[in-house]
């Protein structure tokens, strides 16, 4: 056997190693820090179509993230579906003429808010709006746009 | 007719051990404050259950992170998706293999040792002796070896885990050449600390207390000899593995809210 210390000593060890890795899984795998929406501002977005747009979604703005997507509804009155972006603190001087529009990353990839600044001097504020938002592409419907130009061109050569 | 005269009386026979279990837990549980005057025993137990089944966890988890990240390289690169693989491995491990493949080894290292002890000290009358001596055997041989299962399975699970993601990384990274940083930055974006480590974490805390509940009460309900013993070890780990894997289907089912 044992003697007491060296077991007691063990025992420590294995506990700390265990606690360790809970703490590996919690910021190096799950990346703990990204998740809090709490310490960020609240913008709302209105679209025709949201696509596959996903609540925890990236919200970028010249390809880095500044938020997440924190909340996704459709507004029966209006026939729109909002979105209401996470955007952090720090970032707190986007222009009010900001536009969004929601793009795909690489072509099969998730899709996130991309945000292009302004020229405007005020800024948002908590609870604003940005006005200027284009819908996500549906690929769908682009297919049969451009099956109609493809019918439609040979017409025009005559 | 004898046939169903069987089936009932083992229906019968398997209601009254779960009953009786029950109140073994209980009993065990209403007398284990005693514990807080010596929690050398608790120490003492998890080195038998946790430092010494220590070596048989974290190679399995470094395996099977390793054959994780080759299996999903296989199928992934099909379809130009290798770059999900930190994703892929680190999911399946930190929600399901990390907690029920531990669970599973436990069961077979550590559970299945201390229905041997306590069956053995059963059959020595080593807990008849306690009695005599005013001791019951319950709080001093029951009580620190349940909690240190119930201490040491969570800490297993989770270095379990992070072995496991260590070892897809080396495969990934090392032998297929996954880029490093992408299989980092899309495992942190899609690993969720709430959904998905918490619930591997709280699922290897409800195995911790089934396995180490139903080790210790198959040693102590034992029939006290050499065959009763074997007899007894063997059920620990039948009966702990299934109800393992039944439980994990009935808590991911909960938790994914799809039944």
């Amino acid at each position: 056997m044992l003697s007491r210390k060296w077991l007691e000593t063990l025992v420590g060890l294995f506990v700390a190693a265990g606690i360790a890795a809970l703490a590996v899984l919690a910021f190096k795998v799950s990346n703990i820090k990204s998740i809090d929406v709490a310490g960020s501002y609240r913008v709302e977005l209105r679209f025709e179509n949201i696509g596959g747009l996903k609540v925890k979604a990236p919200v970028t703005m010249s390809g880095v993230r500044i938020g997440r997507v924190a909340e996704i509804f459709f507004d029966k009155e209006r026939y729109q579906a909002v979105a209401v972006l996470g955007i952090e603190r720090q970032y707190d001087t986007l222009p009010v003429d900001t536009s969004a529009s929601i793009l795909t990353s690489g072509l099969l990839g998730e899709q996130y808010v991309a945000l292009e600044a302004g020229g405007s001097d005020e800024y948002l504020k908590d609870g604003g709006q940005i006005k200027l938002t284009q819908s996500a592409l549906v690929l769908e419907k682009l297919i049969s746009q451009f099956l109609y130009n493809m019918a439609a061109k040979p017409e025009e050569k005559k | 007719m004898t046939i169903f005269q069987e089936l009932g009386r083992r229906t019968l026979l398997s209601v009254e051990r779960l009953g009786r279990a029950s109140v073994f837990l209980s009993d065990v549980l209403a007398g284990s404050w005693h514990l807080l005057a010596r929690p050398s025993l608790v120490v003492q137990q998890v080195y038998a259950v946790g430092v010494l089944t220590l070596v048989i966890i974290l190679v399995s988890g470094l395996f099977v992170g390793m054959v994780l990240a080759l299996q999903g390289y296989n199928t992934l690169v099909d379809f130009g998706a290798e770059s999900s693989l930190g994703l892929v491995v680190a999911l399946s491990l930190t929600r399901e293999l990390g907690p029920v493949v531990t669970a599973l080894l436990f069961a077979g290292r550590a559970g299945s040792a201390l229905t041997a002890e306590i069956g053995l000290m059963k059959a020595t009358e080593q807990l008849a002796g306690m009695e005599m001596m005013a001791v019951n055997p319950l709080t001093r041989v029951v009580a620190p070896r349940l909690f240190a299962g119930i201490i040491a399975m969570p800490l297993l699970a989770a270095l379990f885990t992070m072995v496991g993601v260590f070892g897809g990384h080396f495969v990934a990274v090392g032998q297929v050449g996954v880029d490093a940083g992408v299989f980092w930055s899309q495992m942190q974006n899609g690993v969720d600390f709430y959904d998905d480590v918490l619930n591997g974490v709280l699922k290897s805390v409800v195995f911790g207390v089934v396995v180490t509940w139903i080790a210790v009460f198959e040693g102590y309900d034992a029939v006290p000899t050499s065959e009763g013993v074997s007899r007894a070890t063997t059920r620990t780990v039948v009966t702990s593995s299934l109800a393992v894997l039944g439980l994990d289907f009935v808590m991911t089912a909960l938790t994914l809210g799809e039944l």
